[in-house]
């Protein structure tokens, strides 16, 4: 089968400061994948080159999402094509209520796809629906975006906004960070309920905690800007044991 | 650059193109027949106009004083616009479609080309059967210098509700014009309420009995369709004791390369318990991306709380005109009176708005409330101007402002002037202030979850206004949401 998400030698950085050095990847449909490696190694910015953040510029490589080179579109087209990212730290936007967020957020892409708005009575029961499922109360749909929300429920939130979207692919950049053993518990949960035949996953972590949660199929550890060694779930447990120095110092002599 | 990013940039550069020409979508011109007078400005002008309308002595003399009184004043200079000079001299000063030529029709009788003009704006001059769930709102028409019609007056007239246009109100209830006229905003109030008052040429007139609730939204529908035209609109909203109405404004002109001068006066009076909530969408033509045309707004409204318990709020919402100079204001004078101003103002491109408030405390126990939402994009100023004052008298007074600005891009900008003035030491006055930007980070998480830029531009900055679009009537509030969209069309990039 033919890969979801396919990156081949990217060199990416900000402005002018280089950041990813080389890095490859690939995501079949289904597949859970999740990276770890240590801080400042450049995690974050693979998912907003991805993504498609403005000032990340890609030198070299290619990045490809279901055969489609994602380097000549906007970022809500690639949210369109079905590319999801929870982010490490979620917006707030003052005014605007989670309800009205996730309402404008769902139709967008749908007007994108060609297809039409959901209703008002569906979407209602729809959000109902998912926020439930990831122990949140219905309040939490009136409140305003991310105002005020702790550090859990602002991941619960992306959560949230993942399972609406229902995405093709979704990269969850630490989303395990800042969470309580029973917040992790949920939002992992939130996201095996996703993991279907057709949907590829990358999961960004510093631990491997979640990993307990969230079964990867493979595990890359990334330093300096990109990766340095792939493997099982058992990489996970060994990373734990023995933390990242051993591949902070390989990359740096690389 | 990256490609992600050209490609970008070239959509902006793509909306933006498309921008000038297709985003004020009232721009459109209605062809028709005008009689319309000379240019300039003279006593023969001011008894013609006098005549045209066949108005009693006393409103022609009260007119002409308004004009010597105006000669003698100077056009004001301290608000933050800048525009070339003003010829006064240059302007029309009465333009009306030639089959409204022997006054008001009855709706049936109105041209059909005006009836399509206000179709094709949104608004329904007819009074069909409306949707359920959908209130009914009255409407009276102005277009250039006449009304051309006014709807439901014969349901309204069942509570004692009079609707009606200015001119009508002369003719048939010169008792009440005479009474209220220039009673809140005193002709020789300042510059352009001196000019309106000498030669202003309709607008609407209402009067709710004690104890009525008025049983629908009560609007008026301003037009501008000459070109080298002024309008010079008069309304007046009096609230007897007891009695509650609401009341909603809109504007919109034609694009055009010169500039038009607005220059209208409102008047509210809200007698004892009376309460009178006044709205405004704002959407004349804001001149194109690099400042020609566009309208001169200058205008003159202000609430009288002339008794106990009186209320009175001001909604606007801003987004068109070249330039704006507007501060809907309250005098409260009743004991336990309450004034209210909620605004957005928008700027984009060149536009420039100098807006805010003022709330004159006489009255005990008198309260006020200002929230203001500036937005600033393009290379517009924004400017807030607000006066608190509270007399001696009113022990008890309480103020609270709110004045928010956020600002898209780098070259536009945003001014508070508050000024506070308390010459009682019971008064209990509240002031915050904000300044932010829309950030990067927020636009790319909106475009993340499939927003476009200016969707992402729209939704963030309905959400900074939301205290303001939920105090307009329903009806509006969805307008207003749409038209924050469009006005910041090309803001982003
Ligand atoms: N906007 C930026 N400008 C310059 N350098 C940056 C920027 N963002 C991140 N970096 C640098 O890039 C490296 C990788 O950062 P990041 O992708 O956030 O790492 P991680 O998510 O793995 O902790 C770090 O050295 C960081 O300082
Ligand atoms: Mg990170």
């Amino acid at each position: 089968m033919s890969a979801l998400l396919d990156i081949q030698n990217l060199h990416a950085g900000v402005e002018d400061t280089p950041i990813l050095n080389g890095l490859s990847l690939s995501i079949r449909p289904g597949e859970v994948h999740a990276i770890m490696g240590p801080n400042g190694s450049g995690k974050s910015t693979l998912s907003y080159v991805l993504a498609g953040k403005d000032g990340y510029n890609v030198s070299q490589g290619e990045m490809l999402f279901n055969g489609t080179s994602l380097a000549y579109m906007a970022p809500e087209e690639r949210a369109i094509a079905g590319l999801f990212l929870a982010f490490q730290y979620p917006l707030e936007i003052p005014g605007v209520t989670n309800m009205t967020f996730l309402k404008t957020s769902l139709n967008a892409i749908r007007r994108g796809r060609g297809e039409d708005e959901m209703d008002a009575a569906s979407f209602l029961r729809l959000a109902r629906e998912k926020s439930r499922a990831l122990g949140m109360n219905d309040d939490m749909l009136k409140r305003q975006l991310n105002v005020g929300f702790s550090g859990g429920e602002k991941k619960r939130n992306e959560i949230l906004q993942m399972a609406m979207l229902e995405p093709k692919l979704a990269i969850l950049d630490e989303t395990d960070s800042g969470l309580d053993i029973d917040a992790l518990k949920t939002v992992a949960d939130g996201v095996n309920a996703l993991r279907a035949p057709d949907r590829g996953m990358l999961v960004i972590t510093h631990y491997q905690r979640l990993l307990d949660f969230i079964k990867p199929d493979v595990v890359h550890v990334m330093a300096d800007g990109k990766i340095v060694k792939s493997g099982g779930p058992e990489l996970a447990l060994e990373l734990e044991k023995s933390g990242y120095g051993e591949y902070v110092g390989e990359a740096v002599n690389a | 650059m990256s490609e992600a990013k050209a490609s970008i940039d070239k959509q902006t550069v793509d909306q933006v193109a498309k921008f000038g020409g297709e985003h004020y979508k009232y721009g459109f011109t209605t062809e028709i027949d005008v009689d319309k007078i000379p240019n300039g400005l003279s006593e023969d002008i001011i008894r013609f106009i006098s005549a045209k309308k066949e108005e009693p002595q006393w409103l022609l003399d009260w007119r002409l004083d308004a004009y010597e009184r105006w000669k003698t004043m100077d056009e004001p200079d301290w608000a933050h616009v800048d525009y070339p000079k003003i010829d006064y001299q240059d302007l029309c000063y009465y333009a009306a479609p030639k089959s409204m030529e022997d006054g008001p029709k009855s709706l049936d009788e109105v041209d059909p080309q005006l009836l399509e003009t206000y179709s094709k704006l949104g608004i329904p001059l007819q009074e069909q059967e409306v949707l359920a769930g959908v209130r009914k709102v009255a409407v009276d028409a102005v277009f250039d210098s006449v009304s051309v019609g006014t709807t439901f007056r014969e349901e309204l007239a069942k509570d004692g509700v009079i609707f009606c246009s200015f001119s009508e109100a002369v003719k048939e209830h010169p008792e009440l014009v005479k009474k209220y006229l220039g009673s809140v905003v005193p002709k020789s109030d300042n510059y352009f309420a001196a000019l309106n008052s000498a030669v202003f040429s309709d607008g609407s007139f209402c009067y709710i009995p004690p104890g009525v609730k008025c049983p629908m939204e009560l609007s008026t529908y301003f037009r501008i369709n000459e070109a080298n035209t002024g309008q010079f609109e008069r309304t007046l909203v009096i609230a007897d004791k007891g009695s509650y109405v609401s009341y909603l404004e809109g504007c919109t002109a034609p694009m055009r390369d010169e500039n038009q001068l607005h220059a209208a006066v409102v008047e509210l009076v809200a007698l004892e318990d009376a309460e009178i909530k006044y709205s405004t969408v704002q959407n004349w033509y804001p001149g194109d991306e690099n400042g020609k045309g566009g309208i001169y707004n200058f205008v003159t409204k202000r609430g009288d709380c002339r008794e106990d318990r009186a209320r009175i709020s001001w909604t606007q919402v801003e987004t068109g005109s070249a330039v704006t100079w507007k501060y809907p204001s309250c005098i409260l004078r009743g004991d336990n009176s309450s004034g209210e101003f909620y605004s957005i103002a928008i700027s984009n491109n060149m536009q420039q708005v100098d807006s805010g408030t003022k709330m004159l405390h006489l009255g005990k126990n008198t309260s006020s409330k200002i929230i203001s939402k500036g937005i600033s994009a393009g290379r517009s100023s924004n400017a807030y101007r607000g006066q608190v004052n509270v007399h001696p008298k009113a022990a008890g007074a309480r103020n609270f402002t709110q004045c928010d600005s956020l600002l898209i891009g780098d070259k536009c900008a945003a001014h508070t002037v508050p000024y506070i003035e308390a010459k009682n030491l019971s008064a209990v006055l509240e002031h915050e202030a904000t300044t932010s930007k829309i950030s990067d980070d927020q636009l790319f998480f909106c475009q993340q979850r499939g927003l476009d830029a200016e969707e992402a531009v729209a939704l963030i900055v309905n959400g900074f206004c939301r205290d303001v679009l939920q105090n307009l009537p329903m009806e509006f509030a969805v307008e207003a949401q749409k038209l924050v969209g469009i006005s910041l069309e090309g803001s982003v990039g």
